[in-house]
């Protein structure tokens, strides 16, 4: 099983596999290093961070629908300097990619925390444009191509390590987005954030969320992201970090396919906390039975 | 690594809509204390995505036994109870941060309502040998259950009920009141739904007993990882969102903000 090459390059980064966990989804990730070994993971992105300590939204934050989940933590964070100062010194003694996910209200806010983490061990920075959980910034940003563009242009300039953008799904064109991202110089783009839902309680006529709208993962969204990520793979010429409700081994190959080149599993890790290591378990024998020995026979390999 | 798969020992209702199940497991036997909680995977349904936080009722340390007692709300608690003796579940646990015993206590009141009697339950069980007033709430007669082994461990215990068809007839927190202005506690430690917390909560502005209460919340992960569990912990002008999972479930009542946003359901 050890002769199997699982390793990527994202953006000049070295990936072990091609699995990273989520951001929002993990924590830190130290709150998973009593269930799994952390050296295992590709990488991780760490929870979404803010300039400032944020509170979130109130509860309920979540509520399970068909085959998906709906959230709407609203990037409860500590901080970016609580997170540089107090959380990376232990994350980085795992053997393991870190990506820092990072939430503004405006550009400057972008640009403050991408300078400040360009003097950070970080590995790579995650620009979310997407968060559909917050009244400002976030998704707004997101969903226009000339903001996509100017904010990654002007966070590029302040970015030491490789930018990824994440993507919003909640657009028309995904390609436009994408495309926008990468003339503004992203080194690689992630797709899908969630897709914006919500649910009714009958009994009470109220959102069962505390802030009525939250974004859908799981397995329910995996067909849409699929999709995406295909449409986008076709049009842009720098890695695709792909996402959307993975929850097995066959769902990463798929997202392989479709032309991502590292994926991300977000709803499984709050489904088991070793989610991950059976996916990549999952993974491996995926390839031994059928005799591909190296994950680069599976990226773009979709045939149409 | 606490995730583990246990065999169904039993599995039956006990009152209206209520059930207790009665799995076997050596961890959770011999490690968890009284308001943890186990984390369950609902079987057959692929598309109930969420495991199902579910408070431990007690345990047997001898036989490695563990009850956890639970109300049929929804789908994946319809499938629980549909389990049979013999079968598996996928478990998580014990997790969150239960109750606990200040030094130099010797006397508690416990507080049950609803399916918050399930966890206040293994409370006496465990600290048997202090002196326990129970107060137990329930909708009626037929949504009560376990008052026999309350009655094991207990100097007195109360009930009440919405319709009177079992004990006062009125909230519990009106009997607690009652007792508390005859005799004090060291502590108190009670679960139930969020009026009979906020009720609590009001009762206790007038006497200076210390008061442990175990919440819920709508959960994801169960270890801390997601944030979707919060409560508001701390002072009106200085408070933040805590995890229920980790954190808790079990807070100081002082220090538990209820604004109305909290659900009452089990």
């Amino acid at each position: 099983m050890e002769n199997l090459k699982l390793n990527v390059n994202v953006a000049g980064v070295h990936f072990k596999n091609p699995l990273i966990a989520a951001s929002g989804t993990f924590g830190f990730g130290l709150e998973y290093k009593d269930y799994i070994d952390l050296n295992q993971l590709g990488g991780i992105s760490v929870t979404g961070l803010t300039l400032e300590p944020r509170k979130g939204n109130p509860p309920p934050r979540i509520v399970e629908t068909p085959s998906g989940i709906l959230n709407s933590v609203g990037l409860q964070n500590p901080g970016v300097e609580y997170f540089i100062e107090s959380v990376l010194p232990e994350l980085k003694q795992y053997n393991t990619i870190i990506i820092a996910n990072i939430n503004g209200n405006s550009l400057d806010e972008y640009c403050h925390m991408a300078s400040r983490l360009q003097q950070a061990d970080i590995h790579m920075l995650e620009l979310n444009l997407s968060c559909p959980n917050v009244k400002q910034g976030g998704v707004s940003f997101g969903t226009d191509p000339k903001m996509v563009y100017s904010i990654t242009k002007a966070v590029k300039k302040h970015s030491y390590q490789p930018l990824v953008v994440k993507l919003t799904p909640n657009v028309t064109d995904i390609t436009e987005i994408a495309l926008a991202a990468q003339q503004g110089g992203a080194d690689a783009i992630s797709l899908v954030n969630t897709f914006l839902g919500m649910a009714i309680d009958v009994k009470t006529r109220r959102p069962v969320l505390g802030n009525i709208t939250g974004g859908l993962s799981g397995p329910a969204i995996k067909p849409i992201a699929l999709r995406m990520v295909w449409q986008v793979s076709k049009v842009v010429d720098i890695p695709i970090i792909g996402m959307g409700g993975i929850m097995t081994g066959q769902d990463v190959v798929e997202f392989l396919l479709a032309g991502a080149t590292a994926v991300s599993v977000g709803t499984a890790n709050l489904v088991s906390p070793n989610s991950m290591i059976e996916i990549l378990n999952e993974l491996k024998n995926y390839m031994l039975n059928n005799k591909i020995f190296d994950i680069h026979e599976l990226i773009g390999g979709l045939i149409v | 690594m606490y995730r583990h798969s246990v065999e169904i020992i039993e599995n039956k209702k006990i009152a209206s809509n209520i059930y207790k199940m009665t799995i076997i497991s050596n961890h959770v036997a011999q490690t968890a204390n009284p308001g943890q909680f186990i984390h369950i995977k609902i079987p057959y349904d692929e598309s109930l995505l969420l495991r199902r936080p579910i408070s431990i009722n007690g345990v047997n340390r001898d036989q490695n036994l563990v009850d956890i007692v639970y109300q049929v709300v929804g789908k994946g608690t319809k499938i629980l109870s549909h389990l049979v003796t013999g079968e598996k579940l996928d478990i998580l646990g014990p997790l969150g941060r239960g109750f606990w015993i200040p030094k130099g206590t010797k006397k508690i009141y416990i507080v049950g309502g609803g399916c918050g009697v399930a966890p206040i339950r293994f409370i006496g069980e465990r600290w048997n040998h202090l002196d326990i007033i129970s107060f137990l709430g329930f909708r009626g007669q037929s949504w009560a259950y376990q008052i026999d082994e309350f009655e094991k461990f207990s100097r007195k215990v109360f009930l009440s009920s919405d319709d009177g068809s079992i004990g006062f007839k009125g909230p519990i927190i009106s009997l607690l009141d009652k007792q508390l202005s005859i005799d004090k506690p060291d502590l108190i430690m009670a679960c139930g739904p969020i009026p009979m917390i906020k009720a609590l909560q009001k009762t206790l502005i007038k006497y200076d007993i210390p008061c442990q209460i175990s919440l819920e919340e709508r959960m994801g992960c169960g270890i801390g990882g997601c944030l979707v569990c919060t409560c508001a912990i701390g002072s009106k002008n200085n408070w933040n969102y805590k995890k229920v999972c980790t954190h808790g479930p079990v807070f100081w009542s002082e220090e538990v903000i209820l604004d109305g946003e909290f659900e009452t359901k089990c």
